[in-house]
């Protein structure tokens, strides 16, 4: 199985979703052309996905995780060829199933019978083998004689039923399904799972997006990670879930957190900052210019020296657009020792510098042997320095003077 | 169900990746099944709630032969003898071509809920649009006949192998056309609008109305005349007139207002007409290629722009 070509694949695939649209009439177009003006408007695009690469092999159950907006529906719509990557490729072997949406491809004005025969034809099959399979798709539906009402007088709970009963019986080779498992009663869940279970074991191949962790985790041995379009993880499906419940604690994710998901291991955790005037003071959030300043880092250090051997604190000050303004890396003395429990790491500023504005405090710890990032986290607004960021984030000594003259 | 257990427990994971490749290609090309399942669905959603169902769609050419027979056989006067036979035998080939037009520029965007959840080979809706044309022509053929017998026309004979000419020549020049601008109406939402004003002018200027023998009268060039039947309506529309009017040779009668002396069909013989169908044929499939390949190209982002 291992020298057979993958079921799913896609290399480097991006997808950029502009949200400006170009001009979408005959009419402006000619007159745009006519004032020779910049033809396009490519404000406000953003990246749906960024550079990912995979491979599922025949047989497989993926998982396909991530907080709301993090490109996994893009990136299922992607593979089913739906949408077309802006780079990379992406590729299915194998007749598709894909469920992205409650009763996808359903027409409200036919009846159920003739939405099934519709959409099977849409999914590759003859109008013999729709025949055959139609009392079993009705049957398993639970519609009875629903079947023959028009589909825009269905519950939601119906809709759902008929999309999975057809989608399950045009005997896939590859199941895409979108979250539409959350719709409908628990019984008919239950039935959905049942079915999901007999394609694994009759080695189909599985990508499925769900909020469900518990099902992703029962389901699948394999689970992807996105976030911000980037895939963070690739790899064991209870690590994923594990790595997710900690990130959806986090508002961003760093770019560094990236590879701290990738060391797979994460032997501590990052607990809380405290911001005060002193080491273990009275928390305070406005410093002036020339205040001490004491950031605390408390840590939570869950594996001892068998796994890892130790790590260094960095603590970067930033601005509210992650622009960093001062890192503090320790230098040796923000080393942290494996040995379980709670840990505090104090960073003193004696003279706070001349700048305005709130300020985000990022916390990273990286593998002292690899030079890894094993965790990282982002706090963001926790202290500020007074004044209007308008005008400038650094305050800056100058003189001005004015003279009537020519440039010499 | 048996069945469905027995299908399920076919493990794929024995299929060789050639089966795999074959089933994902019956997903992503135009098959037969999938377009007349498309056909029936804009049938049915078009016709299952109204009364007179089909009756309509047959009704609504009748009134228009009616009207069109009234105004230019009587009070302007074509001169064209048995002009409804002249004009419904054309309008039956116009019919086709303006409903594959005016439904096939919406056939994309009026199927985003398609387009954007199921991935199916898209070629499909524009040429699902000219099935339902034909299904309409097909209608409208058979009360055409009856007007035929109603008017005692004799019509059977070598003549009519200019029908099935005719048939395919306007079938591949709708297909085409369909292709291009459902394409086009996804990328410039006002195609349909502008597609209103220039199948009002191609009606008009097709040979529908008036006797198309007028054009080598006015011309008085065969190189024109050839020029103007190269457009594929016109041919199609010549085609189906000589097919079906009783007499080849027939003249605009000098009774009417209209122009007199000329005759009603551009030619008398079947050469001229095979080899207007030969030259608009080659139009219609370069134009199918052309059309083809621009919706392929842009159907990649219909699921975006939709």
């Amino acid at each position: 199985m291992t020298d057979e070509a993958p079921v799913i694949s896609a290399y480097d695939v991006s997808k950029r979703f502009v949200t400006k649209r170009r001009e979408t009439s005959l009419k402006e177009s000619a007159v745009r052309r006519g004032l020779r003006r910049g033809p396009r408007i490519e404000k406000d695009d953003f990246w749906a996905l960024r550079g990912i690469s995979l491979e599922i092999g025949r047989g497989q159950t993926v998982g396909l995780i991530g907080h709301n907006g993090s490109g996994k529906s893009t990136l299922l719509k992607t593979l089913a060829g739906i949408l077309q990557p802006d780079s990379g490729s992406a590729h299915i072997i194998g007749r598709v199933a894909s469920l992205l949406e409650l009763g996808a491809g359903f027409n409200a004005e036919l009846s159920g019978r003739d939405n099934v025969y519709l959409n099977a034809a849409l999914l590759g099959l003859s109008r013999q083998e729709t025949d055959d399979l139609f009392d079993s798709i009705v049957e398993f539906s639970e519609l009875g004689d629903r079947i023959d009402d028009p589909v825009k007088v269905y519950s939601s709970g119906m809709y759902v039923k008929l999309g999975f009963a057809v989608a399950v019986h045009v005997d896939p080779d590859v199941l895409l399904i979108d979250e539409v498992l959350a719709v409908g009663d628990e019984a008919f869940q239950e039935k959905c799972l049942a079915r999901i279970k007999g394609f694994q074991e009759a080695g189909k191949t599985i990508l499925f997006v769900s909020h469900a962790l518990d099902i992703v985790r029962s389901l699948c041995d394999r689970a992807i990670v996105l976030d911000h379009g980037r895939m963070v993880y690739d790899g064991d499906s209870d690590h994923a879930v594990r790595l997710l419940r900690g990130l959806l604690g986090v508002a961003e994710l760093p770019e560094t957190m990236a590879e701290a998901i990738k060391a797979e291991v994460v032997p501590l955790a990052i607990e809380d900052i405290e911001v005060a005037a002193t080491p273990g003071g009275e928390r305070l959030y406005a410093f002036g210019q020339g205040d001490p300043l004491a950031i605390r880092v408390h840590l939570d250090v869950q594996m001892d020296e068998q796994v890892w051997g130790g790590g260094d604190v960095t603590v970067v000050v930033m601005t509210g657009e992650s622009t960093p303004l001062w890192v503090m890396s320790g230098g040796g003395e923000a080393h942290v020792r494996p040995e379980v429990g709670p840990w505090i790491v104090d960073f003193v500023v004696p003279v706070m510098p001349p700048v305005r504005g709130p300020f985000t405090v990022a916390v990273s710890v990286r593998d002292s042997a690899s030079d890894r990032v094993l965790v990282a986290r982002q706090f963001e607004n926790a202290l500020a320095a007074p004044g209007d960021i308008a005008e400038g984030w650094v305050y800056v000594p100058y003189e001005a003077s004015v003279a009537q003259g020519i440039r010499t | 169900m048996a069945t469905a257990t027995t299908l399920v427990d076919a493990a794929p994971a024995e299929r060789p990746t050639a089966e795999l490749e074959r089933r994902a290609r019956a997903q992503t090309r135009v098959r037969w099944e999938l377009l007349t399942q498309l056909v029936r669905k804009d049938l049915k959603v078009k016709y299952q709630n109204s009364t007179l169902g089909f009756a309509w769609s047959l009704l609504n050419p009748l009134f228009l032969l009616a009207v069109y027979s009234v105004i230019f056989g009587v009070i302007l006067g074509s001169g064209v003898p048995k002009f409804p036979v002249y004009l419904m035998s054309g309008l039956l080939a116009w019919n086709v071509f303006g409903g594959a037009a005016s439904l096939g520029a919406v056939s994309v965007t009026g199927n985003s809920g398609l387009v954007k959840k199921v991935r199916f080979p898209m070629l499909v809706l524009p040429l699902s649009a000219v099935g339902f044309a034909l299904v309409h022509f097909v209608l409208q053929l058979g009360v055409f006949i009856v007007v035929l017998l109603a008017f005692r026309v004799h019509f059977w004979g070598l003549q009519l192998l200019m029908f099935p000419l005719a048939l395919v020549l306007i079938t591949v020049w709708s297909s085409a056309f369909a292709v291009l601008v459902a394409a086009l109406n996804v990328r410039y939402r006002d195609t349909e609008h502008l597609l209103e004003l220039l199948m009002f002018a191609w009606f008009w200027g097709s040979g529908a109305i008036f006797a198309s023998g007028l054009i080598a009268t006015k011309t008085h060039s065969s190189t024109w005349t050839r020029v103007f039947f190269a457009d594929p309506p016109a041919a199609a529309l010549a085609l189906m007139h000589r097919a079906f009017y009783p007499s080849a040779t027939a003249t605009t009668g000098p009774g009417g207002r209209g122009p007199g002396g000329s005759t009603v069909l551009p030619d008398p013989g079947y050469a001229w007409y095979v080899e207007q169908w030969g030259v608009a044929l080659v139009a219609s499939l370069v134009l199918l290629w052309f059309a083809r390949r621009l919706f392929q190209r842009r159907q990649a982002h219909f699921a975006e722009e939709l």
